[in-house]
């Protein structure tokens, strides 16, 4: 069946079962690769998309739960050439390894900063929660946070 | 085959020596860039930055001229498997030398075109200038034959004092693609006409296909292919979401023969077992004895990669050629043993890498491509992308084995050291592809016809595979090492980051320390006393520095610390780490120091990243995981089942390097995994007065330790 979704603010029609996860229509369909598959169980963070502002494991949201709704994805985190803050700090803190967790964890930590400019280091460890990083590059990631934090609030 | 006497020293560095035509390496583009064709591969340890970093030295090139093209068997340096933090030494070593002749080539060329000698010219960003005027640059100079040749030993590189570009931190060349979305791995391509394809595992390793009718799936929305050959099982559709529905039917209505039951999951079994039993150091007479005798046992389960991804591959059958692109460490082994499973030539297959998840040794990327290629050859034409579930992967990847370490020692009435005994029971730490006598892939040993798995076996020392590490780099006058080696394992093993290093590391650090207690010792200084290698002191000197060690120092009863230290395979980087844990209901490991020494370090942010990562990971190893199997199969089968560290749980790392440009660089990637398990180990102590020998140190083994 033919759904229309708002993704980065455009409206983008997808055909596809009602049941299929959000995430598969996303990478598959609109060609939006950055949200990347984990577990397809919703435990490790790495599908992770803003939804209606909240975080949102997509793998674990048939694509008919999303329509009406607008979803965020990590493309639409820059401005063309012009990164977010988290990105540029991300960069600055070289937080990442493989980088397979970072487009999950973006979006997550921006889910927390568009609503607390003034993280504090256990508010971010918090908003992480849901999701994993498997080749230890926590420390810098929980840096580059707080950096793009401070950055948000400078401008 | 013509004689040689030559010293080893006259060999070519690296992987060179085994791959000479220079313009498989490199290549000077008319552009003005270069592009740079390593055989290793990026698996998230930053790998291609420093490589490009050393070539773009000795090219007096900027950075950002190089160019990386993916690895391929269809032109790429074989360079075997990327692994064992071989990649500076092999890779890297290979392209400085190969850049400093192109280098060198260039200049001659530049010196005809300019009339002058080579002592006028001098370099910058690829122009080549006379002192007396005019320039040329490389683009201009680069012809197609000129870097078609043999490298020779004439080439000189650059010496540590002239590096301007190697030792500083050049940011990842990797990571902008992957914060900003882009197609970063494997499992993100997509080419035209692809397909979707999933695996219907058996129950367990033992399990047979018994019988299953494809009808009702072959019927079903989308599926365009379902494929049974004896035990293997699998099904192509038009999407993704097909292709998993389509899967999930096949599981349930497949009917499998169990097998023979798998024997419990108990490190410890290992002793019951027939082994083959080799003494690998014997230094004066074992049978010394002291003041005291002392001994411990040691274990560690089977552990996972549980990498974040599952893995991934793409196949195409075209014509009568078969394109794969993978996440293998190895893709001329896995070519090998692809060609023997599929019946075909090795030259009609053209494998070609693309990035995965992060990668910590033979997780399921070299299956997973059979798998497709499999697929594939059902639907010609077609490309076929297959991607493991997340219960595949952590039910059929190759773990790290479970083992248990013996350790005996007696004390002079100095409190030194004078005789020291390790025994040490694992199953085998390599089963890749590339293996004689067998293929080691999965899908193989499913067919209707199975082809054999290749003997499992270690790595030879002095790396070793689960004697890795076994051989103590203090200095004892009197010490016996034997390994013993069980080659078979009940669930799948093979090499996971340090093999068996981070098991033996951890056992002798653990040892060192209740010696020291033993001896009234503090274990920084009880540790120095027993060493001779400089480097090795200098470590540990700077850890116990960084964390202001105290001697004698005490933990509280709920917070403590210790240290640990090994030199990663005896033979390559030094690290030393002093872990802070505070343990309440769990243990918490609230902050790592570190000291390493990897010679020269070609990136040193790229060096800490590495060590952090394998600190945190290693944390992670020590208090939370363990596989587990029942009589069927693998039963941590999800994150739940398999926790790792979290971002709420992981500690502050603080590494510091100890730069010695002058020393052949190391790889940096593996060695903190031993000595970290032994830190905590040792911190725990240091808190509670309970010693854990057994990993993981779960709450319920503090409990049952603070009990007994």
């Amino acid at each position: 069946m033919a759904l229309t979704l708002q993704v980065n603010g455009r409206a983008r029609t997808v055909e596809a079962d009602a049941e299929t996860p959000l995430l598969y229509a996303l990478r598959n369909d609109l060609g939006l690769v950055g949200t990347r598959y984990g577990c397809g169980l919703g435990m490790c963070g790495t599908c992770t998309v803003i939804i209606d502002g909240k975080p949102v494991q997509s793998c674990d949201v048939p694509v008919s739960a999303a329509v009406g709704k607008n979803i965020t994805t990590v493309e639409a985190l820059a401005a063309g050439d012009d990164l977010h803050p988290l990105q540029r700090a991300f960069i600055a803190e070289q937080a990442a390894q493989c980088g397979y967790c970072a487009s999950g964890i973006l979006m997550a930590a921006k889910a927390l900063l568009d609503v607390n400019r003034n993280p504090t280091d256990t508010d971010i460890r918090k908003a992480l929660e849901r999701n994993l990083c498997r080749c230890g590059t926590h420390g810098r990631i929980l840096r580059a946070i707080k950096r793009a934090a401070e950055e948000m609030r400078k401008a | 085959m013509a004689q040689t006497k030559e010293p080893v020293a006259r060999t070519l560095p690296g992987s060179l020596e085994t791959n000479r035509r220079l313009e498989r390496w490199l290549c000077i583009n008319n552009d003005g860039t270069v592009t740079v064709t390593p055989g290793k591969v990026e698996i998230g340890q930053g790998i291609l930055t420093a490589l490009v970093q050393m070539v773009a030295e000795e090219l007096d090139i900027d950075v950002m001229r190089i160019r990386l093209a993916p690895a391929t068997t269809a032109f790429s340096p074989d360079e075997g498997i990327t692994s064992g933090s071989r990649s500076i030494q092999e890779s890297g070593l290979a392209l400085r030398h190969v850049a400093a002749e192109v280098r060198s080539l260039l200049l001659e060329q530049a010196a005809q075109k300019l009339g002058v000698t080579l002592e006028n010219l001098s370099v910058s960003d690829g122009v080549v200038s006379a002192r007396s005027g005019g320039s040329v640059t490389y683009w201009e100079l680069a012809t197609a034959d000129l870097l078609a040749r043999e490298a020779t030993l004439d080439a000189v590189a650059k010496l540590p004092a002239e590096h301007v570009v190697v030792g500083t931190s050049l940011r990842r060349v990797d990571i902008l693609g992957k914060i900003t979305g882009k197609a970063a791995y494997v499992q993100d391509m997509a080419l035209p006409g692809m397909l979707h394809g999933r695996i219907s595992r058996p129950p367990g390793p033992r399990a047979r296909l018994k019988s299953i009718d494809l009808k009702e799936v072959e019927q079903m929305p989308g599926v365009v292919a379902v494929v049974r050959n004896g035990s293997f099982l699998g099904v192509v559709a038009q999407r993704e979401e097909q292709a998993i529905r389509a899967e999930r039917r096949l599981a349930r209505i497949a009917q499998w023969d169990a097998g023979e039951p798998l024997p419990d999951n108990d490190p410890r079994r290992l002793l019951t077992l027939p082994a083959e039993s080799e003494v690998i150091s014997e230094k004066g007479d074992a049978a010394t004895t002291g003041e005291q005798q002392f001994s411990a046992e040691y274990t560690k389960p089977y552990i996972a990669h549980a990498s974040l991804a599952p893995s991934c591959a793409i196949a195409q059958q075209d014509g009568g050629k078969l394109h794969i692109w993978t996440h293998s460490q190895g893709i001329y082994p896995l070519r090998g043993d692809m060609a023997q499973a599929l019946g075909i030539a090795e030259t009609d297959i053209i494998i070609t890498h693309a990035e995965g998840a992060g990668c910590y040794g033979h997780n399921a990327a070299d299956d997973v491509t059979l798998d497709a290629a499999l697929l594939a050859c059902a639907v010609p034409g077609k490309p076929v992308r297959v991607q493991w579930m997340r219960e595949d992967e952590f039910a059929w990847e190759p773990f790290g084995s479970a083992m248990v370490m013996r350790l005996n020692a007696a004390l002079d009435d100095n409190g030194n050291i004078v005789n020291w005994g390790h025994e040490l029971w694992s199953h085998a730490h390599s089963t890749r592809p590339g293996g004689r006598g067998g293929v080691n892939l999965t899908a193989a040993w499913h067919l209707e016809k199975p082809l054999p798995a290749a003997k499992p076996g270690n790595p030879p020392l002095p790396g070793g595979g689960s004697h890795r590490n076994a051989i103590p780099l203090y200095e004892f006058p009197n010490q016996k090492v034997t390994n013993h080696l069980i080659r078979e394992s009940p669930i799948r093993a093979s090499a996971l980051r340090s093999l068996g290093g981070h098991a033996n590391a951890f056992a002798i650090e653990s040892f060192i320390d209740e010696l020291a207690e033993a001896a009234a010792a503090d274990p920084v200084e009880f540790r120095l006393r027993h060493l001779q290698d400089a480097r090795a002191k200098a470590v540990i000197e700077k850890v116990a520095q960084m964390a202001k060690w105290q001697s004698g120092e005490k933990g509280d009863g709920e917070r403590g610390r210790g240290i640990g230290f090994a030199r990663y395979k005896n033979l390559a980087a030094y690290m030393a780490i002093i872990a802070e844990v505070k343990v309440e209901e769990t243990v918490r490991v609230e902050r790592i120091w570190c000291a390493v020494d990897v010679g020269q370090a070609i990136n040193p942010d790229g060096v800490i990243n590495q060590i952090e990562g394998g600190i945190i990971q290693s944390v992670s190893w020590t208090l939370k995981e363990r596989v587990d199997f029942d009589r069927q199969g693998v039963t941590t089968r999800t994150w739940e089942d398999y926790p790792i560290l979290t971002f709420v749980e992981a500690p502050e790392v603080e590494v510091a390097l100890i730069n010695r440009p002058q020393a052949p660089p190391v790889g940096a990637g593996e060695g903190t995994q031993g000595p970290v398990s032994a830190a905590i180990a040792n911190a725990i102590y240091n808190a509670l007065n309970v010693r854990l020998r057994d990993m993981p140190f779960t709450r319920e083994r503090i409990v049952a330790a603070l009990s007994a």
